[in-house]
């Protein structure tokens, strides 16, 4: 079996990716699959601890985030879409007022 | 899994994490994305969640993605040329990564936590056992899901969905505000001509 150390660690750095990725890229799309990155992340961690434990609920938790990812990733791209045909950008920053 | 296979695999997620965050290019970032949950699909499966890795294979590294690759072609993004984001920003970004990463460190890799090995049950991780959770603690959870993934079907339809009036005034995209004017202003002329 895979050492637990090792799958915390891994599953840190990619969360940490995934945060990094929210701060730094400007891209909205790209903010979303950081999102997702940090959604597997925690996805992980919750299989391998479930596996160590011996229980199902790991694995039943992360069933749940995906089916909410999946929920999350529709009405964002559609967010997404509207404000491309209202704004023609996908950059955050030039989507600085709460009206259009 | 032999160490080596899953220190490979682990250094291919995190590299291609970091291409998700590096490329330029919306698609590559995609890509990465894909490779990142593919090899992440296999660390499940080596914990003995095989169902729920071959599901994570097929909703998201199929499904999901796919969407995300419908919105990039529809919105048709081109690679990111010349300085992208603030550096201040970057800057700060990769500190505060770096300083999570290595909390997250301190506090989910120490040596301490090594959990007591929990005899697992016959079947663990098949099919059966996932449902039977699924349909008798988790029930509830369940049927909100699904209520959840009913109202985010509706609301990205109703978010995606223009209403143009008949002069096109209220369409939101120009575009399609002047091709319905054109249509209409070509009715008017016809109807004109069929008078006259």
């Amino acid at each position: 079996m895979i050492p637990l150390t090792y799958m915390m660690s891994l599953s840190a750095i990619i969360f940490a990716i995934g945060v990094a990725g929210v701060v730094i890229r400007r891209n909205i799309l790209v903010m979303y699959m950081s999102i997702e990155l940090m959604l597997n992340a925690v996805n992980l961690t919750f299989i391998a601890l479930g596996s160590r434990l011996g229980s199902m609920d790991g694995q039943v938790i992360a069933f749940f985030v995906m089916t909410v990812a999946a929920a999350e990733a529709a009405v964002g791209l559609g967010i997404i879409i509207s404000t491309f045909r209202n704004r023609a950008t996908v950059h955050a920053d030039e989507l600085s007022l709460m009206r259009w | 899994m032999p160490p080596f296979l899953y220190l490979f695999l682990g250094a291919l997620a995190i590299v291609s994490a970091l291409g998700v965050v590096a490329q330029r290019n919306p698609i590559h970032s995609l890509l990465s994305l894909i490779s990142t949950l593919l090899i992440i699909a296999i660390f499940f499966i080596a914990e003995d969640a095989v169902v729920v890795g071959f599901l994570q294979i097929i909703v998201y590294a199929g499904a999901i993605m796919v969407l995300f690759l419908f919105v990039i072609w529809l919105l048709n993004l081109q690679a990111e040329i010349g300085p992208t984001g603030h550096v201040v920003l970057k800057v700060f970004g990769s500190l505060g990564a770096a300083a999570l990463a290595t909390e997250l460190f301190l506090f989910l890799g120490a040596p301490h936590l090594e959990v007591k090995i929990f005899h697992q049950p016959a079947g663990y991780g098949s099919l059966a056992s996932l449902a039977n959770t699924l349909f008798t603690d988790y029930l509830v959870s369940f049927e909100v899901t699904s209520v959840l993934l009913l109202a985010a079907v509706v609301g990205s339809v109703a978010l995606a969905r223009r209403i143009p009036n008949e002069t096109g005034e209220g369409s939101s995209d120009p575009r399609a505000a002047g091709l319905i004017r054109d249509a209409a202003a070509a009715t008017a002329a016809t109807s004109r001509r069929a008078q006259g």
